[in-house]
């Protein structure tokens, strides 16, 4: 399996009255065909300004991708001209949005939205495209779909309209998913209902994903590979079982220890992290997390460590082992 | 206490026809909180009158009847042969106000037209891209705005009058002058809407649905016509609707200066202008003019009014 997206030294900057937020500080990842890819953080760390970046999605300006390339299959997406880009917005690479209840146009007929892709991709007429938005609203389960195609968005439930929007995203049936907290506004169930679907429609399909979430539950069951990040760094990168059993970040660490558990006692109160997540708009310098961290050495006030291999396919971005506790 | 839960009765008659009876769309739910305004209503039906009364009459009077002058026959009182009257050069009055409700209906709908469509173009350019276009076409417009209308209006009328020749539309001849009272009209009264334009592309832009048309590779033309502007139709309608009584108003005060539709095409304006030396001898002159004016305009604000309320989507009565 080859490299399908691989994005280096990404910086964001968002030039306000306030002075610039430096909102992504040089991510580099990549993403195997095939593979689900999680990016977690709390909110405000820049997971969702990373993908949208990659799509140049972000307001330019005050927006500003300062450095770095995206390379989906050899062509920098952030050198692209914009007639070029939107053949890969939505065909190659199309989002999910965080909330359902906005990310439909209210004044649209859900068939106007959903065949919208398809005409100008693929270039379907009219009756090919509504067959085919009929084939895709029956494949993300929503019954009597021929006479939803005339409804309008309001005429629908929240779970009923991330199903639309998930319909709407598969339509050209892209390379890249890239869902951007896609369950954070739905309720528990009807969360489980649209990981369930998104699971079954990724084995049919064959579907490489980037899932942004700030849900460490959701993760585990969904992804491969997991990039933990604050600040708009990445601060820790691996595979998803040896980030629950083995983390090695002090932020990731606190971040499980925050994670209610269904296994856990239920009268020991959930750990949080004291302090706030830092004001983006001051240049950074030093380690992010390093005022708020326990294990908070010297070095980390002044030096920002750099992302660096410490297992197989595990990488770490901290001057200490959370192990010893020692400097490395 | 098992008695009262033995027969459980129907909590409610839900037949098969009201389960499956099609939620509302968003037509259905406006044209309700339309019916309710009863003012709009009455705006709506007088104004379906008046251009029955611009149609229907021209099948009961030719044009050459209107334009039929007998000196004979001038400044005659309402009676049974001119039941509006006769003006100085013995026309029938009745007749010619028929013939001015065209013109007048005609100048509103096509100088709403212009004025839309001009109104539409810089206010979604300035709005969707800003940036340095947003600010040279809010200069331009601000400059339009300082002029005054009025003045905007006799400079233009006098300098283009006279210019245009006459044209021939659906069967009837009309005065070149119609054409430049329509453009000037139209050009001089965009700014105001081009404004509620722009700051409906304003907000409307950084909706999360206009995101997601991005995200699925929707070119810019199309994101402004197929999934901005119909979400601002509503203040785009009731706007073009007060601009037609605007613009019939303006033709009726730039013919009675003199500058606007020329004789003998009738128009209300120029009818109000003739009638001028004749305020208190033959008060039928203006008199019917004067109240065609003033209800098509009345009628038009009441219905602006009615769809202001009936398209407002964040209205929620039903």
């Amino acid at each position: 399996m080859g490299t399908l997206l691989e994005v280096n030294n990404l910086k964001t900057r968002f030039h306000t009255p306030e002075g610039t937020v430096y909102a992504v500080n040089g991510i580099s990842f990549k993403l195997d065909e095939g593979e689900t890819l999680a990016v977690v953080g709390e909110s405000g760390c820049g997971k969702s300004v990373t993908v949208m970046s990659l799509l140049r999605l972000i307001p330019i300006p005050p927006g500003e991708i300062s450095s770095g390339n995206a390379l989906y299959r050899g062509v920098d997406l952030l050198k692209l001209a914009e007639e070029d880009l939107e053949h890969i917005r939505g065909k190659e690479i199309s989002m999910i949005f965080q909330d359902p209840m906005t990310s439909l146009n209210p004044v649209l007929t859900i068939g106007r939205q959903i065949t919208e892709s398809l005409r100008t991709h693929m270039g379907m007429n009219t009756e090919q495209a509504s067959r085919r938005a009929i084939e895709l609203l029956e494949w993300v389960g929503i019954p009597d779909s021929t006479r939803r195609l005339d409804n309008y968005p309001h005429q629908f439930s929240g779970g009923m309209r991330q199903r639309v929007m998930i319909a709407m995203s598969l339509a050209c049936t892209p390379n890249i998913l890239i869902a951007d907290e896609p369950t954070t506004a739905l309720d528990v169930t009807i969360q489980a209902q649209i990981i369930e679907l998104v699971i079954q429609l990724r084995e049919q399909v064959g579907m490489t994903m980037i899932w942004i979430t700030h849900d460490l539950g959701v993760v585990a069951g969904l992804a491969e590979r997991v990039i933990v990040m604050y600040a708009g760094f990445i601060v820790e990168e691996a595979i998803v079982d040896d980030l629950y059993e083995d983390p090695r970040h002090p932020y990731t660490l606190a971040l499980l220890a925050a994670l209610p558990r269904a296994d856990r006692r239920r009268d020991r109160r959930l750990k949080s992290i004291p302090g706030a997540p830092p004001n983006l708009v001051v240049e950074p310098h030093g380690c992010p997390f390093a005022p708020r961290c326990e294990r908070v050495i010297d070095r980390c006030m002044n030096e920002n460590p750099v992302l660096t291999q410490v297992a197989a396919n595990h990488k770490i971005a901290c001057w200490i082992d959370v192990q010893t506790g020692a400097p490395r | 206490m098992t008695t009262t839960t033995a027969t459980p009765g129907p909590i409610a008659q839900l037949t098969h026809d009201v389960l499956e009876a099609p939620p509302l769309t968003l037509r259905d739910l406006a044209w309700r909180r339309f019916r309710r305004h009863k003012m709009a209503l009455f705006g709506g039906i007088t104004l379906i009158l008046l251009v029955a009364y611009a149609l229907v009459g021209t099948l009961i009077y030719p044009e050459s009847y209107a334009n039929h002058n007998d000196t004979g026959q001038a400044l005659q009182a309402p009676s049974a042969a001119h039941p509006f009257g006769t003006d100085p050069i013995g026309r029938d009055v009745l007749a010619r106000t028929i013939y001015g409700a065209q013109i007048s209906l005609l100048i509103g709908l096509a100088a709403v037209t212009i004025e839309t469509l001009a109104g539409i173009l810089i206010g979604a350019l300035a709005g969707y891209y800003g940036g340095w276009l947003d600010s040279v076409l809010m200069r331009f417009t601000e400059a339009m705005l300082i002029i005054p209308e009025i003045f905007l209006l006799i400079v233009m009328a006098k300098f283009f009058g006279n210019k245009i020749p006459d044209i021939n539309l659906f069967g009837r001849i009309f005065s070149g002058s119609v054409i430049v009272i329509v453009v000037i009209i139209g050009l001089t009264s965009w700014m105001y809407l081009a404004r509620i334009v722009r700051a409906e592309f304003l907000s409307l832009k950084e909706n999360d649905f206009i995101l997601a048309a991005h995200a699925t590779g929707t070119p810019n033309l199309q994101i402004i016509i197929g999934h901005i502007l119909p979400n601002s139709i509503a203040p785009i309608v009731v706007s073009a609707t007060l601009g037609v009584a605007n613009a019939i108003l303006a033709e009726a005060y730039i013919s009675f200066l003199g500058l606007g539709v020329q004789p003998p095409t009738a128009t209300w304006g120029n009818m109000l202008d003739n009638a001028n030396s004749y305020m208190d001898t033959a008060p039928w002159l203006w008199f019917f003019p004067g109240l065609l004016i003033l209800l098509t305009v009345l009628s038009i604000n009441f219905l602006g009014d009615g769809l202001r309320d009936a398209l407002d989507p964040r209205s929620r009565t039903v």
